[in-house]
């Protein structure tokens, strides 16, 4: 398949993997940003390839993980009105809420529906005048412009039997507030390729320069992962001896532009607005999500239900608050794989597909376990 | 307040107990993962308990007047009712008797049992009855006895089938789940996902066509005739399963738990149609978690896994037929898999349906 084998070639793969070796002097801390890179570098064991100085620790860039328990609390209690049919992507439905999940409300009769689409939840919205459409947008820069296409079109159709319960988060201001931490361990960064083919590398810049961190947009597949980790080696070594300095650098060229999707951009800016949002596991970062504007409040699921006092506190079981900040890992947990595991999950992390504690789990708990 | 206050103090540990024992049939009880598996421990186990059931092979096997007769049973509540490659009638039959060829049985008789909703059209009924008496033909089995229902509009989608099948395992055959042994290959008769990408395909009106516009066809078929010229070059065949609900990935972590082995697969020998493969990276999905219909997984004696290669690519079924991996003493109950980078993961059974990735 052309854009995909060659870069899951084995020989360029093992090629830069020897060449990070080779460069590799002392420790580097680097973190992966998105739950899709966290995956392929379990799937593919990318971290055996790398030399042990190296430390890949994996950020909070998973979009089922980071969205606060509150909201799936509020999807379950809409989606079992009865008028009510909630539509969402596949993997937010094991989300454990509180007390509920989004499958388990489904065999309650709630009407739950998957959609790989917006667009989907509102083609539903228009066939069944009768009903009323929630669609969980959820997500990070990625899916912002097509649940942004869903509210414009809702809009632009007249719906009044459509609306979407937000939950949107944005990469660069989780970044910053990982730097500004106190605890933060990470000396480069591999930034999320699909979040700057959308949003551009304008913003990575200013965390270059803000905080003097090498950053380098990458892509998801193995050699994307290694050819990243190889530029922010070469970065880290050449800043050691003196001759460089912290860059923004983009691996990932066939898919991101400093720009990014300028239409998206415009159908984004145009449909939602920044504000301080609650990460799951992390807690309130100022301006980190987005919001629908005030024109949009008829499509806005938390306006037009008043759910607003739904708010629930979350008991402290897990460590997934250190492993979405990079600081531990999930083998780490005394519950890994005990009792936590997707059966059973303890944390949003062990539930999604991209999370990090599902993805060792998954794929390396056998070399984890000796 | 700078960022620096808000990180350090609201960082939090946030996570939810458990949620509580379950207490409701969800989907995935039916997806052939964990929770099936579950299901069945839990429940259905205790309940009817004897040493036949306990083997939980693909059919069960008892002793009438010295002959062995395996026995299975498989409900199809497939949807579409029509796909690419087959309908629920044509499934119907090849479900059962693939689910007796894997004992190593010859297929003998079906019973053909239809739940119909009220207001399903006749025509299409017509249809599927047509396409399973024309499967049970090409397959050489009788429909011999039979059953109807009608329930209420709404009250059923549309049309379900159950078929029994019956058979006789010749002399000397003794295929289980129990029998993969350290050393053994692990065969698989050709490529993976082609039926669940071709249902999920037609369900949800995406087209993966290629630059020859051929659709993605499922691989349902009756593999009994393949199972035959397999035992007909050795009978040194430990087991045989049809990777169906849940994939090669489920169906070798049963063996693996089964037999309390190990199973190394080889990523690379892995037989997947480019379309499929391309479907599931546009979809999230795995192959090695996609339904087949048409494809069997043996474990055969070191010394005999190329006679019964070669057995089963000289038939037609069987021709893009590949040893995908070894059973392995080590991580006894676990299926893993070497990449091309040499590297080695897990290839886990899942909780339930594999869900399709957010982004």
């Amino acid at each position: 398949m052309k854009y995909l084998d060659e870069y899951r070639d084995h020989r360029i793969a093992l090629a830069l993997a020897a060449e990070i070796v080779q460069r590799t002097t002392r420790p580097w801390v680097l973190m992966e940003i998105c739950g899709g890179q966290t995956h392929t570098i379990m799937r593919y064991g990318i971290d055996e390839l790398l030399p042990r100085g190296i430390e890949i620790v994996h950020g909070p860039g998973c979009p089922v993980c980071v969205t606060p328990l509150e909201i799936v609390d509020k999807a379950i209690t809409l989606a079992l009105r009865p008028e009510v049919i909630l539509v969402s992507y596949g993997d937010m439905l094991r989300v454990p809420g509180s007390r509920s999940d989004l499958f388990r409300a489904k065999a309650q009769g709630a009407d739950v529906r998957i959609a790989y689409s917006p667009i989907e939840a509102v083609k539903i919205a228009h066939s069944n005048p009768d009903r009323k459409v929630v669609f969980l947008a959820i997500g990070f820069e990625t899916t912002a412009p097509a649940n942004a296409m869903a509210a414009w079109q809702a809009r632009y159709q007249g719906l009044t039997n459509f609306s979407m319960l937000v939950s949107h988060v944005l990469v660069p201001p989780a970044i910053r507030a990982l730097m500004v931490s106190s605890s933060n361990r990470v000396q480069g960064f591999i930034a999320p390729g699909h979040v700057c083919t959308v949003m551009g590398c304008e913003e990575y810049e200013d965390l270059v320069r803000d905080f003097g961190v090498p950053i380098v947009v990458g892509g998801f597949e193995p050699v994307d992962i290694l050819e990243a980790v190889l530029m922010l080696v070469r970065q880290l070594e050449a800043r050691q001896l003196g001759t460089g300095e912290a860059r923004l650098e983009n691996q990932y060229v066939r898919s991101v532009s400093r720009q990014g999707n300028a239409p998206a951009r415009q159908l984004i800016a145009e449909v939602f607005e920044i504000a301080d949002q609650k990460w799951r596991g992390i807690g309130m970062i100022p301006r980190s999500g987005l919001r629908l504007r005030k024109e949009y409040a008829a499509f806005d699921a938390d306006r037009v239900y008043d759910l607003c006092d739904l708010t629930v506190d979350e008991p402290a079981e897990c460590i997934s608050a250190q492993i979405l900040q990079g600081l531990r890992k999930p083998t780490d947990c005394p519950a890994f794989g005990m009792r936590c595991t997707p059966e059973n999950p303890l944390g949003a992390p062990m539930v999604s597909s991209e999370g990090a504690c599902a993805a060792y789990y998954h794929y390396r708990r056998h070399v984890a376990a000796s | 307040m700078s960022a620096k206050t808000i990180v350090d103090t609201n960082f939090q540990l946030s996570c939810p107990v458990p949620l509580p024992a379950k207490d409701t049939i969800l989907l995935g009880h039916g997806s052939g993962g964990k929770l099936s598996a579950e299901l069945i421990r839990d429940i259905f186990l205790p309940a009817f308990q004897n040493p036949v059931l306990a083997r939980l092979d693909d059919q069960a096997i008892v002793i009438v007047n010295g002959q062995r007769l395996a026995i299975t049973t498989d409900s199809f509540v497939v949807k579409p009712l029509f796909f690419p490659g087959g309908d629920i009638g044509s499934l119907a039959v090849h479900g059962t008797v693939n689910d007796l060829a894997m004992g190593g049985a010859t297929p003998l008789f079906l019973s053909a049992a239809f739940i119909i909703e009220e207001g399903f059209s006749m025509d299409e009924l017509r249809r599927v009855v047509n396409s399973l008496r024309q499967a049970a033909a090409e397959a050489g089995v009788q429909v011999v006895t039979g059953d109807t229902k009608v329930v209420e509009k709404g009250k059923g989608d549309g049309l379900f089938i159950n078929t029994t099948g019956i058979g006789l395992v010749p002399e000397g055959v003794d295929l289980s789940a129990d029998r993969a042994r350290p050393g053994d290959k692990v065969l698989l008769s050709g490529s993976i996902g082609d039926h669940g990408i071709a249902i999920l395909a037609q369900r949800e009106g995406l087209e993966f066509e290629t630059e020859f516009k051929t659709k993605i066809q499922s691989d349902s078929a009756a593999l009994h005739t393949l199972v035959a010229a397999m035992l007909g070059a050795t009978r040194n065949i430990r087991c045989m399963r049809d990777p169906t609900r849940g994939g090669v990935s489920s169906t070798l972590n049963e063996i693996a738990e089964r037999s309390r082995v190990g199973i190394e697969l080889e990523e690379s020998s892995l037989p997947i149609h480019e379309q499929v493969r391309g479907a599931c990276e546009l979809l999230g999905l795995d192959p090695l978690y996609v339904a087949n219909e048409g494809k069997l997984i043996a474990i055969v004696a070191p010394e005999s896994a190329d006679a019964v290669l070669q057995a089963m690519r000289r038939h037609p079924l069987g021709a893009e037929a590949q040893i995908i991996g070894t059973v392995k003493k080590e991580n006894a109950g676990l299926v893993t898999m070497r990449t091309p980078f040499g590297t080695s993961r897990i290839v886990d059974m899942l909780a339930g349906d594999q869900l399709p990735r957010i982004c």
